[in-house]
């Protein structure tokens, strides 16, 4: 157990959907990468299936989303399909743009955290490292 | 340096006097019926103010009149005292009805331009009928087709308005629209307007979400859109060189003036070596801005930077047509500086950065709805919006004197400065080899990269302060927030219904005859692509099936550069 805890968090920072403002995940993920995290950054527009596939190749514990412009509306279906590749134990966070009225159907959905504008960098560090311990824990064993 | 001195015998051809009557002259043949102005305690406002004399010739070479030598002052000789500017609202959200009766709206309100935000998908090159259809018209209208385009368009004098499509390489949209003038009986010749997101090395460096096209591709179809545009449509402006793409990506307002110049003079190097005239393609290129909330530096960012670019008309292009060396630009006020916490605090946001459009010279605003951080504008915040140009302009009297920050000590020297800075980002693409291979290479967006981070670490640090983020917090009730407008399921179907409708009524033959004409005028090196496109919309082919043929042929767009 204690050897889990000491490797570093595993993260996936991501865009689906059609939106392509990424300075938001570039800078997020430079943040995780600083503070030590092993960051597998991919492009915009991948698709849920894509997703769920680095997930579980990759082996991370937590996948970040990030959405500007509407784009959160299917993290409901990327986290039944991560439920469905036995990969629950993954914590999803969501940051960007999304409004209030959509963060219940999210946090419902099982995201861990809704990021808005204004985050500090501190506290999606120290959020992030512990959503991927916990999510280590509660990983299946072999 | 700008300080009126009484003007002495001695050094009288020192004068700035004789500068003074030609630009009056032009300034009276231009405004036509001045305005009356004086202010409420009686004094009587002139319409520009400047040196009586100039014993170092500096105001001559580094300001001049409005409309005249580097134009640092403004490019026409009137400025926002004579025609103000265009009040250009993006919106987009829905069907093509939903932005229809929108857009009637917001011009009844006072808007004297339209601009169409198609939807995410339509960016992605996708037709409605091939994406996850929760996302369809949430961020802007879906127009696929030349029916989508018409009634977006319904009732709208398009040969009487300037338009602006927010249109991305291939220009699937202004295709569009020009078969729907041919239909109404319009004359190209009276389609004004700007292809918006028309550059492509722009979207290579900052925002990945318009292109589709590999950057070669892009650029040879801009160049294609730029011929044809110059033969048939001779008023439509085919290039609008995009800095706003860049500083919303992180890039100072130095590195996005220098960075956009850069692009400029890339593409200015590209026409004139398909042996198009400077005189002529010059007068086309238009530029598009973001303006940040700092007000000082955004105003000498916008003098300096029209003052470079005037010099780098004649001196890198030879122009000789004043026409040609004019710095035409739109200006967007930044969605990056809006908070979503006290969301209305954002309106003196927008205020100021309005303001500093202003005070800079442009020639087009938008200005941004407070909620836009929330989600896309609703109809009441982007009614604030214009109504904040319109006190701007007629309450607050911003328009009554040309460039009135011009001769301050600080904002001359801040100009100064700015300049400097931005004419070292453009000796270094210069060094780079140019944009373009800037851009391939990722020099660009390291160099932006930088700067986002920069800032980033001032505002988690507290030494930016923005009110309500890191210092004056609120507890908030989120419930107070507006809410949002989403288009409705059954709506969306409706519109996938009538796409499908579209692709089987046409007639077939046609539609393949002018599908397999675009795939041979793409495959070979001459015939104008975007002649060939306008045939394809003319037989009924929709964007998304336009798109896909020339991803096949001239390659899909991808980032240069990952993290």
């Amino acid at each position: 157990m204690n050897e889990v805890l000491t490797t570093p968090a595993r993260v996936l920072v991501t865009k689906i959907g059609l939106d392509g403002h990424d300075r938001g995940s570039r800078i997020i993920a430079a943040f995780l990468r600083d503070a030590g995290m092993e960051v597998i950054y991919t492009n915009p527009w991948q698709k849920i299936d894509a997703v769920v596939k680095l997930a579980m190749e990759e082996d991370v514990d937590v996948v970040g989303i990030s959405s500007l412009a509407t784009d959160h509306l299917l993290v409901p279906k990327l986290m039944k399909a991560l439920a469905e590749a036995d990969l629950a134990h993954i914590r999803v966070v969501v940051g960007g743009i999304v409004p209030d009225e959509d963060e219940a159907d999210l946090i419902a959905s099982g995201v861990s955290k809704v990021f808005h504008p204004g985050a500090g960098r501190e506290e999606i560090v120290e959020t992030v490292d512990a959503l991927a311990k916990a999510a280590a824990k509660d990983r299946p064993l072999d | 340096m700008n300080v009126v001195k009484k003007v002495t015998p001695a050094d009288s051809d020192k004068s700035t006097a004789e500068d003074a009557k030609s630009w009056q002259a032009n300034y009276d043949k231009m405004i036509g019926q001045d305005r009356t102005t004086r202010n409420r305690s009686g004094v009587a406002i002139e319409p520009l103010y400047y040196p009586e004399n100039d014993p170092e010739g500096d105001y001559a070479q580094k300001l001049g009149f409005p409309g005249d030598g580097p134009t640092t002052r403004g490019i026409y000789p009137t400025m926002h005292r004579g025609r103000t500017w265009t009040q250009r609202q993006l919106i987009g959200l829905g069907r093509p009805e939903d932005f229809n009766e929108r857009i009637k709206n917001i011009l009844r309100s006072g808007a004297s331009a339209l601009s169409i935000i198609p939807c995410n998908s339509v960016y992605r090159g996708l037709d409605c009928d091939d994406v996850e259809p929760e996302l369809l018209g949430t961020c802007g209208t879906v127009i696929n087709s030349e029916e989508d385009m018409d009634i977006s368009l319904r009732d709208i004098p398009i040969d009487e308005i300037s338009i602006g499509l927010n249109d991305p390489s291939p220009f699937t949209m202004l295709a569009q629209m020009l078969v729907v003038a041919e239909r109404r009986g319009i004359p190209w010749t009276k389609v004004t307007g700007t292809s918006n997101q028309s550059d492509y090395i722009s979207h290579f460096v900052a925002n990945h979400m318009f292109y589709r096209l590999s950057l070669p591709g892009a650029r040879r179809v801009l160049l294609d859109t730029m011929t044809y545009c110059a033969e048939h449509v001779p008023n439509w402006n085919g290039l609008s060189v995009v800095g706003q793409h860049m500083q919303q990506a992180g890039a100072t307002p130095a590195q996005a003036m220098g960075l956009t110049l850069s692009t400029a003079i890339q593409y200015a190097k590209d026409c004139q070596e398909r042996g198009m005239d400077p005189d002529k393609f010059l007068q086309r290129f238009t530029f598009f801005f973001d303006i940040s909330v700092s007000f000082f530096e955004e105003v000498a960012k916008f003098r300096a930077g029209r003052r470079i670019w005037n010099n780098l008309c004649k001196e890198r292009f030879g122009a000789t047509d004043p026409k040609a060396m004019r710095f035409k630009f739109h200006g967007q006020t930044s969605g990056c500086d809006l908070t979503r916490q006290q969301p209305l605090n954002n309106i003196a946001r927008v205020t100021v950065q309005a303001m500093a459009g202003i005070f800079g010279g442009l020639q087009s605003l938008h200005t941004d709805g407070y909620d836009e951080v929330l989600s896309t504008p609703s109809e009441d915040s982007a009614k604030i919006a214009i109504s904040t140009q319109n006190i701007l302009k007629h309450e607050a009297h911003l328009v009554d004197v040309i460039d009135p920050l011009g001769g301050s000590y600080y904002v001359e020297s801040l100009t100064d400065a700015m300049e400097e800075e931005i004419l070292n980002v453009i000796a270094q693409i210069d060094a780079e080899g140019g944009m373009y291979k800037a851009v391939e290479s990722g020099f660009v967006q390291q160099m932006i990269g930088a700067s986002a981070l920069e800032f980033q670490d001032q505002v988690d640090s507290g030494e930016q302060i923005v009110v309500g983020v890191n210092a004056y917090q609120e507890e908030e009730d989120a419930a107070s927030r507006p809410v949002l407008e989403r288009p409705a399921k059954e709506d969306m179907e409706a519109q996938i219904a009538r796409l499908t409708k579209n692709k089987t009524d046409r007639d077939q033959a046609a539609f393949e005859k002018a599908m397999k004409n675009l795939r041979e005028v793409a495959q070979s090196e001459d015939g104008n692509i975007f002649g060939a496109e306008i045939d394809a919309v003319r037989a009924g082919a929709s964007q998304g099936e336009i798109i896909a043929l020339l991803r096949e042929e001239l390659g899909f767009g991808q980032p240069l550069v990952v993290a």
